[in-house]
């Protein structure tokens, strides 16, 4: 691998602009003539907008602007749209409503955008917004997707009757039925998967210039994926055309699925300085950020587990509602349904299985794919289910799991998903090694000494990476192909610039993307640049999510990198006189095998971009592009163990040990990887502990500041102890998975596997706060 | 309209200012320093952490007239320009960051600890100390991993310097 190739543990290229407060964030970006923009912003969850004057706004001091959803309308901008189409089980497509970027007529969530303030500073557009008068009628609201489905609730889009998206289905019912019937236990549980706020602590941002000489825009954006904005701006948006658009994400703090999608605002503020004349730039605050940033989850369940007498599995029946929220944001459909249903099989053989999921309208902000994206909701679900089995059936969880585990590949699921390689018992039997399980027992006993309530749970987790076939996934809905993109060009001085359509917010790309190269020529990694996030430089890509970007957006570089390499091959081979087939690429130099022959790299190179002495016929220069498009998914598992104490007195919770043993296939840089899994299990601790998100009754937000929406801190979480297994992934020419999810995955359900077992009651939601679990205690022993 | 006079990074700096401008707007707006980061409004984030006469201040909790008088140290002016300051290197050794985002007020933040704990860290102090740091990517790890080794690296300087 060489000390800087696939497998070494280096240090991050991007760090040093970082830690030397250097980066260049959107908010960082300033254009000549620029000025600011403020939103104004419903204060009513469900309302019809009567009269909008902006006469006092636009006197106020340094107003250039202020304008709202009809002029918008007007100039032909059109409406948001959903990505991915869902057929309900009757055959009838989703029911989408409108979403104008500034509302028209009726505003349906706090925080819908109605007009937007230009202005010489933030502070005069944030003025001058406030002097907005906007009359509105009042509607009742509904924020419950429970609710929302029932009789008389409040109708939300005219296009979705009684608030209904879609009602939609997966796997055999009548088989998971009979399973149920001829049963000999039956674990019935209801899940809430409560609704969080992702909270990139870069908050949203965009900065429009439309450039009168060129009659062309560029978008400075905090986006995951440049290009989709593009695209759908473009295609959909009526924004401009591609051509004339230039998007870039520079350097983007954290996005967590919530950056993935187009809102408003970026649109708004392109067309909006075409019409002011004047660059506009608008950054969230944080409470803008917790409106408007799509929310995730959000799942109300119910589950039924069939056991046979050796409690194997026979069926599983899942009954799901899903709220995605007040509009359906850019990929909010394939969440609940693909995203989730077929991971419904978790790591067991389960012969029959039936998902049915409605998802439904609310007064509350969009919810979309947030770390994990359907996939935690799915392990949520079956690993609660699953250790309450065990503690119903008197086995151990450890036993239960290990005996529905698949143990042979490829598997198919009766839910669409060919696994292709794993093995689930390993991570099973590292974990509880690493988590001293055996020992659990005794430490218990010590704590109870001491007051307290100590408990330890497991979650055997399973999810699909490397989205995805393009194909698959448009038989499936999709409005885009799943693949991705790299350019490899190579200077006249050897250097190398890698091009890539995956988006780097966080993850580290500049690092181990050159590391793929470093690690191909054995050139040093300063000597390549990873060049990502502009549509003037890449030509298309489709961006960082889903944990894609090492097994699809990767294999896009393996695959320009196998062309680049045949062809300095053939280059060498004619300078060197020797057989192509007899040259090997070696620390920096091309060689002929068994020789003493060898051309340095840079010569190579240059020898392409002098085409003095090339072989007959062969174009000059080294540079090749590539697109690879995954033939299947992938799919990271693993086991992760929690062990809790609780003291019953304040219902306060401390995670004593947290362990996670996962296969993510073969690894280009522990280190990175490490961190990933790390960040992952804070956010799914936040999510069984700490998080959510609550709106009241008339559909205001609660918890609109982290005064009120509780984020991990370095004093909640104790440090984890992580490890690897490695069964490669067969689909791909790296044999890697994805590891950006699993710890968000994996993460809930042990801590609230631990915390019932510790409590002995499984009457528990999350997030598990210290009131809930006080009086789960407290019932717990009245019992 | 307020008259401001402070020391940045060395640098003194006047200017005339809305008496609205808090610190880190002045900073980034006025100064250019951008390396200094608006994450949450409401002083819980920590991403806009500043030394204000050598102590860790959120600079949007204080007015840029506030700080008029005073020495303001962001996290461009960290290091003595020939290197990283320890503390940056520990975070790029140890993997103290991701996104970069939260990072300069992390780091501002724990220069502060580490100068204010000369008897050294632990990981629970560390833990309890970020109370006023948000995190998103970390899940603080590998950010605690950097500050303990930040702290006995500085300590070792300290050493090494009494000794010369």
């Amino acid at each position: 691998m060489g000390i800087e190739g696939i497998g070494a543990r280096v240090a991050r290229k991007e760090d040093r602009r970082f830690i030397t407060g250097a980066g260049r964030y959107v908010d960082d970006m300033v254009v000549p003539g620029m000025k600011h923009a403020a939103f104004v912003r419903s204060p009513h969850a469900h309302a019809d907008i009567k009269k909008i004057d902006v006469s006092r706004a636009k006197a106020m001091p340094g107003v250039i602007g202020v304008l709202t959803g009809k002029e918008l309308k007007a100039d032909g901008i059109g409406n948001l749209i959903c990505g991915w189409m869902i057929h309900s089980k009757d055959g009838t497509p989703m029911k989408m409503g409108a979403w104008s970027p500034l509302a028209v007529g009726s505003v349906r969530y706090v925080g819908d955008a109605v007009a937007i303030v230009v202005a010489e500073t933030k502070g005069q557009a944030r003025d001058a917004a406030e002097a907005v008068d906007v009359t509105y009628k009042e509607k009742k609201a509904v924020t419950e997707a429970v609710d929302a489905l029932k009789k008389g609730a409040p109708q939300i889009h005219p296009e979705a009757e009684g608030n209904l998206i879609f009602d939609w289905e997966i796997g055999d019912a009548k088989a998971a039925d009979a399973a149920i019937a001829s049963a000999a236990h039956v674990t019935r549980v209801k899940i809430h998967n409560n609704r969080l706020v992702p909270n990139a602590m870069e908050p949203r941002a965009a900065l429009g210039h439309y450039d009168r000489g060129e009659d062309h825009y560029t978008c400075w954006t905090t986006s995951q994926n440049p290009h989709v904005a593009r695209l759908v701006m473009s295609a959909f948006y009526n924004v401009a055309p591609e051509n004339k658009l230039r998007v870039i994400a520079p350097d983007v703090g954290g996005g967590f699925g919530s950056k993935i999608y187009i809102y408003p605002e970026e649109i708004v503020c392109l067309w909006a300085s075409k019409k002011t004349g004047v660059p506009v730039k608008w950054v969230a605050d944080r409470t803008e950020s917790f409106l408007t940033d799509a929310h995730g989850r959000d799942h109300v369940s119910e589950v039924e587990m069939a056991f046979d007498k050796d409690n194997r599995i026979t069926g599983l029946k899942v009954d799901t509602i899903a709220n995605l929220g007040a509009y359906m944001s850019l990929f909010s459909s394939c969440v609940p349904t693909y995203l989730y249903a077929t991971l419904l099989s978790g790591q067991y053989d389960i012969p029959a299985i039936h998902a049915n999921v409605r998802t439904v309208y609310t007064n509350t902000a969009p919810v979309d794919a947030y770390r994990g994206a359907g996939r935690p909701e799915a392990t949520y679900l079956l690993e609660r289910t699953m250790e309450i089995a065990a503690r119903e059936l008197g086995v151990s969880p450890a036993e239960l799991r290990r005996k529905n585990f698949i143990t042979q590949f490829p598997h198919q699921t009766p839910v669409i998903m060919n696994y292709d390689a794993g093995d689930y018992a390993a991570s099973l039997d590292a974990a509880m090694q690493a988590a001293d399980y055996a020992g659990f027992e005794k430490r218990r006993a010590a704590a109870k000494k001491r007051g307290r309530l100590r408990g330890i749970g497991m979650a055997s987790y399973i999810e699909a990476c490397g989205i995805a076939p393009s194909a698959a996934v448009g038989s499936l809905g999709a409005g885009v192909g799943l693949w991705e993109s790299a350019e490899v060009r190579v200077n006249a001085v050897g250097t190398i610039e890698v091009l890539t359509g995956s988006h780097s917010h966080g993850q580290g790309h500049e690092t181990t993307f050159a590391q793929l190269v470093a690690d191909r020529f054995g050139l040093p990694l300063d000597s390549i640049n990873i060049v990502h996030g502009d549509t003037d430089k890449v030509q298309m890509g489709m961006g960082t999510y889903g944990s894609r970007s090492g097994a699809v957006g990767m294999s896009a570089i393996v695959k320009a990198l196998d062309k680049v390499e045949a062809k300095a091959k053939k280059i060498a081979a004619h300078l060197m006189e020797a057989d192509e087939g007899d040259i090997v690429i070696e620390n920096g130099a091309l060689k002929v095998a068994g020789t003493d022959k060898t051309v340095p790299w840079f010569q190579l190179a240059l020898a392409a971009y002098t085409a003095h002495n090339l072989p007959a016929g062969m174009e000059p220069g080294l540079k090749e592009g590539a697109f690879y498009d995954p033939s299947n998914f992938t799919f990271p598992a693993g086991c992760y163990i929690c062990e809790v104490e609780i003291d019953p007195e304040t219902g306060r919770t401390d995670i004593v040990q947290f362990v996670a043993a996962d296969d993510f296939g073969n690894i280009i840089n522990p280190m990175i990887v490490e961190g990933q899994v790390h960040g992952g299990i804070a956010q799914g601790v936040g999510q069984a502990l700490l998080e959510g998100a609550y709106y009241d009754g008339s559909g205001q937000l609660l918890t609109a500041s982290y005064m009120d929406y509780t984020m991990p801190r370095a004093d909640d979480l104790p440090s984890f102890k992580v490890s690897t297994s490695n069964t490669p992934c067969p689909s791909n020419p790296l044999g890697i998975k994805g590891c950006g999810e699993a710890g968000a995955i994996g993460s809930p359900p042990a801590v609230i596997n631990a915390i019932t077992d510790a409590l002995g009651t499984e009457n528990l939601t999350m997030p598990a706060t210290p009131q809930k679990v006080w009086a789960a205690a407290r019932a717990a022993t009245r019992h | 309209m307020s008259d401001v006079s402070l020391t940045v990074n060395g640098r003194q700096v006047n200017a005339a200012v809305e008496d609205r401008t808090l610190l880190v707007h002045f900073l980034r707006e006025h100064l250019g320093l951008t390396g200094t980061h608006v994450g949450c409004d409401t002083s819980q984030c920590g991403a806009c952490v500043v030394h204000v006469d050598g102590k860790a201040v959120k600079s949007c909790t204080m007015l840029a007239a506030q700080a008029s008088g005073s020495t303001v140290v962001t996290i461009e002016g960290l290091s003595d320009g020939t290197g990283l300051h320890p503390v940056q290197a520990a975070f790029k050794e140890n993997h103290g960051l991701q996104c970069g985002f939260c990072t300069p007020g992390m780091i501002m933040a724990a220069t502060d600890m580490i100068n204010r704990h000369p008897e050294g860290l632990d990981e629970a102090t560390v833990r309890a100390e970020l109370e006023g740091n948000i995190c998103r990517c970390t899940g603080y790890h590998n950010i605690v991993k950097s500050i303990l080794a930040a702290s006995q690296a500085m300590a070792k300087g300290k050493g090494r310097a009494k000794a010369a």
